[in-house]
């Protein structure tokens, strides 16, 4: 399948002349993670059937500093926000989507201080619109039906207050929304912000994503839907650690819709 | 002596307000040792803020419990706070009850019944709070930083606001005169009867006693509010008013560090060049981030002194809920108590501060705390008077990786992979793209 996918980089369309609609930010993990890149595999696959003119900048993409910054290494953030910033502005990019919430708050709120003024958009923001605006169809598919829960990724919902595009792309799907006690405002962390993805957790009584997963697994899901690539590395792992793999799914809102249309 | 007892009110009320005017100034003074910081914007949300989340307790009832009890004794403590007024007319010019001179006896039946409901109402919800402390012991209360003093200081303020409601309805109570009228005394007519058989002289020694021990702890609260949590019914005002208006994923970018990275960035700066002649080449290097109290910023120094110490932060911080020992309501108490060390050794050493071998970092919070933070903003989301806990562990994480180097060893790797490949792994950039062809 993965011959059908057209992913043109920033450089190409340059060489054209043209500009793309908007630039897709893969990040990190949804360039590197085996998992994450399967949710960028299904992204690209909507905006290829919704028809949106779109471009990633490929090898010329660099990491925007988040886990540096929330470590406490301002100079490496900055370091790698300007060098970013350059390649965005010389490409006179104005609008960005990505589907790492990370991402997603560090170019929209932390960029522009530092001379990156961009539209960005998070990915169940961006197919929000494409819904909207009648360019892309949402069906339940194998979907219908499911009890799915979602997640709130932390820089996703309390860090930019976005708490209903992803709701309302699920119920989209015809499936059972059912929300977690801690949920929207109220979302437990998964674990894995403030660069903690890449480090052991000190010293206590649990892990993080487990009394998440426990919080999850009292609402009985058939799928915890996430919007985070590391959100749903942490749940995906919390799951197995209970051993229930075979009966709750973690899958990030793309893929939903993509594997719903059989894409 | 005609006048003895105007006189001794007067003192007592002038020593009460000196001695609290005292405190506010040491308390400003104190809160300025932190940096400056940029707040003048946007004033009309800022007002906003201030009459939701302050005046309004928006924040409070979220959760609804706690949030009911607490606004129950807000009103009441705000409303039952005019007749304060009243008390100090008469303690001043030896009237007595002057509201009844220039009101309507309706209308001052009407005041002092609400008082008095208000009273009761307060009494109650403050056995309640006592009791969900005390007996029931919610776990918020019960945590390791919430031993000695904070604990105490907690019961302090309940049995503080029992005994001054307990001697305003036992003041009207005794007041034969009031309690002939029949207007206004709602509750204290059923408390009337507790005393009754005692002689009219008797009565009014009881009524005269509390009256004075009722004012007298209202200036002895006044100032205790320095001393305690409590400050937070001053403090919330400013507090919600400076709070951060941006969204709270957005941390502040280091303006030194941009200047820096500027540099690096400008190849027509010579790094190596000479400082032009006086220009800030005097200028001591900027420290980068925060190992003392007086590295952070005024508005995080705000914070620390109008914290309660109610733990709801602590409560929804995932890294507390799974055992760490990081609680930001600790962050926030260390951060109060060392201003308030820093503070003492100023006023020890004529005006400056002598190095006293002690900082924040490590002598109150620990490298192991700050780490087990993940950023995700549920204490600052939880705090009904917006607090910023997270700036502070930020800022501190920044001391440890820019000045020390002292980050955990995987994080060290982390970063050396995004400076070596733009990554926080170690793949190479020009594999970023390979996805599309797997």
């Amino acid at each position: 399948m993965s011959e059908l996918l057209k992913v043109p980089t920033m450089a190409e369309y340059m060489a054209q002349g043209k500009q793309p609609e908007v630039l897709f930010w893969v990040g990190c993990a949804g360039s590197f993670d085996d998992r994450a890149k399967k949710i960028t595999k299904a992204f690209v696959k909507l905006l290829n059937k919704a028809k949106v003119e779109f471009a990633v900048l490929g090898t010329e993409e660099s990491c925007t500093g988040d886990p540096a910054k929330r470590a406490g290494n301002e100079f490496l953030f900055q370091m790698q926000a300007v060098t970013n910033i350059e390649v965005l502005n010389a490409y006179e990019v104005k609008k960005i989507v990505t589907a790492c919430p990370h991402c997603f708050n560090t170019i929209k709120n932390e960029y522009p201080g530092l001379g990156g003024n961009y539209e960005v958009m998070h990915h169940t923001q961006f197919l929000k619109t494409l819904l909207d605006e009648g360019r892309l169809t949402i069906e339940g598919g194998k979907y219908k039906g499911k009890r799915i829960t979602f997640h709130d990724p932390c820089y996703l919902g309390r860090a930019n207050d976005v708490y209903e595009a992803p709701r309302q792309l699920i119920q989209k799907l015809e499936a059972e929304l059912v929300e977690m006690k801690n949920c929207r405002k109220n979302g437990l962390c998964c674990g894995a912000g403030g660069a903690q993805m890449f480090k052991d957790a000190e010293k206590g009584d649990k892990e993080v994503n487990i009394e998440r997963t426990e919080q999850a697994m009292e609402v009985k899901p058939q799928i915890i839907a996430a919007g985070c690539p590391f959100c749903n590395t942490m749940m995906t792992d919390g799951v197995k650690a209970k051993e229930k793999e075979s009966d709750i799914a973690v899958m990030d809102i793309a893929e939903l819709i993509a594997n719903a249309q059989d894409l | 002596m005609p006048y003895l007892s105007n006189i001794i009110f007067a003192i007592l009320l002038i020593t009460g307000v000196v001695f609290f005017t005292k405190n506010v100034k040491k308390l400003m003074r104190n809160i300025r040792l932190g940096q400056n910081t940029e707040v003048s914007d946007n004033k009309s949300q800022r007002w906003k803020n201030m009459a939701m989340i302050a005046l309004g307790q928006s924040k409070m009832v979220r959760r609804p419990i706690s949030g009911f009890l607490h606004v129950v004794v807000y009103v009441g403590f705000v409303i039952i706070n005019i007749e304060v007024l009243e008390i100090i007319i008469d303690g001043l010019f030896g009237t007595h009850r002057i509201g009844l001179k220039v009101l309507p006896t309706s209308l001052y039946g009407f005041l002092i019944a609400t008082f008095e409901i208000l009273a009761v109402l307060v009494f109650i919800t403050v056995i309640i709070f006592w009791v969900r402390r005390n007996i029931l012991k919610l776990a918020r209360f019960w945590k390791s930083e919430m031993t000695s003093w904070p604990k105490n200081d907690g019961n302090y303020i309940l049995y503080f606001e029992m005994v001054l409601m307990t001697l305003f309805l036992v003041m009207n109570a005794t007041d034969t005169t009031f309690q002939a009228m029949n207007a206004g005394n709602v509750v204290s007519q059923f408390i009337a009867p507790w005393f009754s058989g005692l002689s009219e002289s008797t009565l009014h020694i009881i009524e005269r006693t509390a009256w004075w021990l009722h004012i007298g702890g209202i200036l002895v609260f006044l100032n205790y509010l320095y001393f305690s949590k409590h400050l937070h019914i001053l403090l919330a005002f400013p507090n919600t008013y400076f709070g951060k208006l941006k969204p709270k994923g957005e941390l502040n970018n280091l303006e030194a560090v941009t200047k820096e990275v500027k540099m690096m960035m400008d190849p027509s700066i010579d790094p190596f060049t000479a400082p032009a002649e006086g220009a800030e080449s005097e200028a001591e290097p900027v420290k980068f981030g925060a190992s003392d109290v007086q590295d952070l910023n005024w508005v995080q120094l705000l914070n620390a002194y109008t914290c309660t110490e109610c733990g709801r932060c602590t409560s929804e911080c995932p890294a507390n809920q799974t055992g760490k020992k990081l609680s930001p309501r600790k962050i926030m108490m260390d951060t109060r108590d060392r201003l308030e060390e820093v503070g003492k050794n100023i006023d020890a050493n004529k005006g400056v501060f002598k190095d006293d071998g002690k900082q924040l970092l490590d002598d109150y919070i620990t490298k192991e705390e700050l780490w087990a933070c993940t950023s995700c903003n549920a204490c600052v989301e939880a705090c009904p008077v917006s607090i910023d806990p997270l700036s502070i562990i930020i800022e501190m994480r920044r001391y440890l990786v820019m000045e020390q180097s002292a980050a955990p060893v995987e994080l060290n790797n982390m970063m050396t992979n995004i400076e070596n490949n733009g990554a926080p792994w170690p793949y190479n950039q020009m594999d970023r793209l390979n996805w599309k062809n797997e």
